[in-house]
C-alpha cells in the first residue's frame, strides 16, 4: 500500500535556510548543508527546497547550491524556485533535483507546463499553488500579491489538464503561523484533482499533521514545526499509523 | 567496469551520488562511441518513454546495448523510464519503440490502479519473492515509485510486484537483465542495497 508522505520544506534566500511567516517576516536559519545533512541522518520521505528570492530577483535556484545539498541527500528532492526554462529543469535534474516545483512561470505561461512535462514526463513537474484566505473563499498568491481573474479551483483544473504530476497548495494565510493546517483547503483540493496533492501551511503539531493526512492528500509539507519544536518527522509518522493512516 | 548510460535525459547524479556513495568504480557516458570496458550497465531515467525511446535512437546507443546486452550477454539494469524501455513499446506521446528485451508493452495505469490518483508516487513495499537482487532486503521493504505508467508483461519472467489498486510490476527479471520500476538510488537502505546486489551479484 503506497504511504502517505511527510515531508519537510526547506526555504533558502540564495544561500541561507531561512523560516518566513506569512511569505514576509524572516528568521535567518544558518547554513542549508547543516540542515539537509540532519534530515538525512532522518530518514525522511522526501524534501522540497524551494528559493524565495529566485523569481523575485529574476534568477533561477543555484544549481551549484542544489550540487552541494544534493551531495547530502539520499531521498527523493523537489527544488524550486525561479525556474523559467527547460534549460534551467535539465540543470537541476542534472545536479541531482529529482522532481521541478514551479510557479511563477506556469501563471505566466500556461503552455510551459504542457512542454515541461512532454519532455521530462509529468512525475517531474509539481506546480506549486499559493493561496491566501479571502472572506469569498481563496485567492492565489504569487510574487507578493493577489492573482486577480484567476479562480483556484479553474487554475488546479487547467494544471492537471496541461500534465502537472503533483500539486503543491500551500495556505500562505497559515504560513509559520503554526496555528494548524487547514483542513478544508486540503481535503477540497485532493478530492478536486486526480493527481497527488501535498498540502502545507500551518501544521503545528504531529496530530495535526495526522488529521490533515486524514483526507485524500498525498503527502503533508511542514517547515516551521521541525525548525522550531522538538517535533520530528518521525514524530508524524507515528502519529499517522495511530490514526490508522499508512506512513513508513 | 559499470557504466552508466546518460541518455542527456536522465538525472544521472542522483545514481551517481548513490554509487560513490556505496564505494564502486564506474563511468558515465553519453555516446556509444565510448562504449568500451563495459562490464555493466545502468540504464537510468526520467522523463517520458517518447524522449528516452528518441534519445536512444538518436544517440546511436539503441544499436549499441542491444549488442552488448544480447551479444555480449553484459548484464543491464533499466531503472524507472529505463526500465520501461527495455519492453517493446511504449505508448506514452504515442507508441514509440523500446529496446524490446521483454515481450511487454508500457501503459498507462488508470485501468489498475481506479480510483487512485496517477502517478503512482512515494513509498510503496514489494513483494520481493526472495529474488537475488533483493538479498538481505526484508519482504516488503518500501521502494520509492513515480511513474503513471507500468510494464505489461506477455512473457513469463522473474518479477516482483507493489500493489496500488492493482499489482503492478516493480522489478523485472530474465538472465541478465534486470528492470526496476522504482528508484533505488532514492530508496535510501532498500535502495543502496538492491544497487550493491545488482553489482556484486547479478
Amino acid at each position: 500500500m503506497l504511504r502517505k508522505r511527510i515531508i519537510p520544506i526547506v526555504l533558502l534566500d540564495g544561500y541561507s535556510v531561512l523560516k518566513t511567516i506569512k511569505f514576509t517576516e524572516r528568521r535567518n536559519l544558518g547554513s542549508p548543508v547543516t540542515v539537509m545533512k540532519t534530515y538525512n541522518t532522518r530518514n525522511v520521505d522526501e524534501l522540497i527546497l524551494l528559493d524565495i528570492d529566485a523569481s523575485k530577483d529574476n534568477r533561477s535556484i543555484d544549481k551549484f547550491t542544489i550540487q552541494d545539498l544534493a551531495t547530502e541527500c539520499f531521498m527523493p528532492l523537489t527544488v524550486g524556485g525561479g525556474i523559467r526554462s527547460i534549460t534551467d529543469i535539465k540543470d537541476l535534474l542534472s545536479k541531482g533535483a529529482d522532481k521541478i516545483a514551479i510557479n511563477t512561470i506556469a501563471l505566466e505561461n500556461p503552455c510551459f507546463i504542457n512542454q515541461a512535462a512532454a519532455i521530462f514526463g509529468s512525475q517531474c513537474i509539481v506546480v506549486s499553488v499559493d493561496v491566501i484566505e479571502t472572506k469569498d473563499g481563496y485567492s492565489i498568491f504569487s510574487n507578493g500579491q493577489k492573482i486577480l481573474g484567476v479562480d483556484l479551483f479553474s487554475w488546479l483544473l487547467e494544471i492537471e489538464k496541461r500534465g502537472a504530476g503533483e500539486i503543491l497548495i500551500n495556505n500562505v494565510s497559515r504560513d509559520g503561523q503554526m496555528q494548524g493546517g487547514d483542513y478544508k483547503l486540503a481535503s477540497s483540493v485532493s478530492k478536486f484533482v486526480s493527481i497527488p496533492v501535498i498540502y502545507a501551511g500551518g501544521i503545528n503539531s504531529p496530530q495535526n499533521a495526522a488529521l490533515i493526512g486524514r483526507c485524500d492528500v498525498s503527502a503533508v509539507a511542514i517547515s516551521s514545526l521541525f525548525h522550531f519544536t522538538d517535533s520530528t518527522p518521525e514524530d508524524c509518522r507515528l502519529a499517522f499509523k495511530e490514526q490508522g493512516i499508512a506512513a513508513r | 567496469m559499470l557504466t552508466i548510460i546518460d541518455l542527456k535525459i536522465s538525472n544521472v547524479g542522483s545514481i551517481i551520488k548513490a554509487l560513490e556513495f556505496i564505494g564502486v568504480e564506474y563511468q558515465v557516458i553519453d555516446n556509444p562511441g565510448k562504449f568500451d570496458d563495459v562490464t555493466k550497465i545502468i540504464l537510468p531515467g526520467v522523463g517520458s518513454f517518447k524522449a528516452a525511446s528518441q534519445a536512444l535512437l538518436s544517440s546511436g546507443f539503441y544499436d549499441a546495448i542491444r549488442t552488448k546486452v544480447l551479444v555480449e550477454k553484459v548484464p543491464i539494469l533499466g531503472i524507472c523510464v529505463g526500465m520501461q524501455l527495455l519492453a517493446l513499446e511504449g505508448e506514452e506521446g504515442g507508441t514509440k519503440k523500446g529496446l524490446g528485451f521483454f515481450d511487454a508493452k508500457v501503459k498507462k495505469m488508470d485501468n489498475i490502479v481506479g480510483e487512485l490518483v496517477i502517478p503512482h508516487m512515494g513509498w510503496n513495499d514489494v513483494q520481493t519473492n526472495e529474488l537475488t537482487v533483493f538479498k538481505n532486503i526484508k519482504n516488503h521493504s518500501c521502494f520509492y515509485f513515480v511513474h503513471s505508467y507500468s510494464m505489461n508483461l506477455r512473457e513469463n519472467v522473474n518479477i516482483a510486484v507493489t500493489n496500488y489498486g492493482g499489482d503492478i510490476v516493480a522489478y523485472v527479471n530474465k538472465g541478465h537483465i534486470h528492470g526496476a520500476q522504482f528508484h533505488p538510488e532514492k530508496s535510501q537502505e532498500s535502495g543502496l542495497q538492491f544497487l550493491r546486489n545488482f553489482i556484486e551479484l547479478c
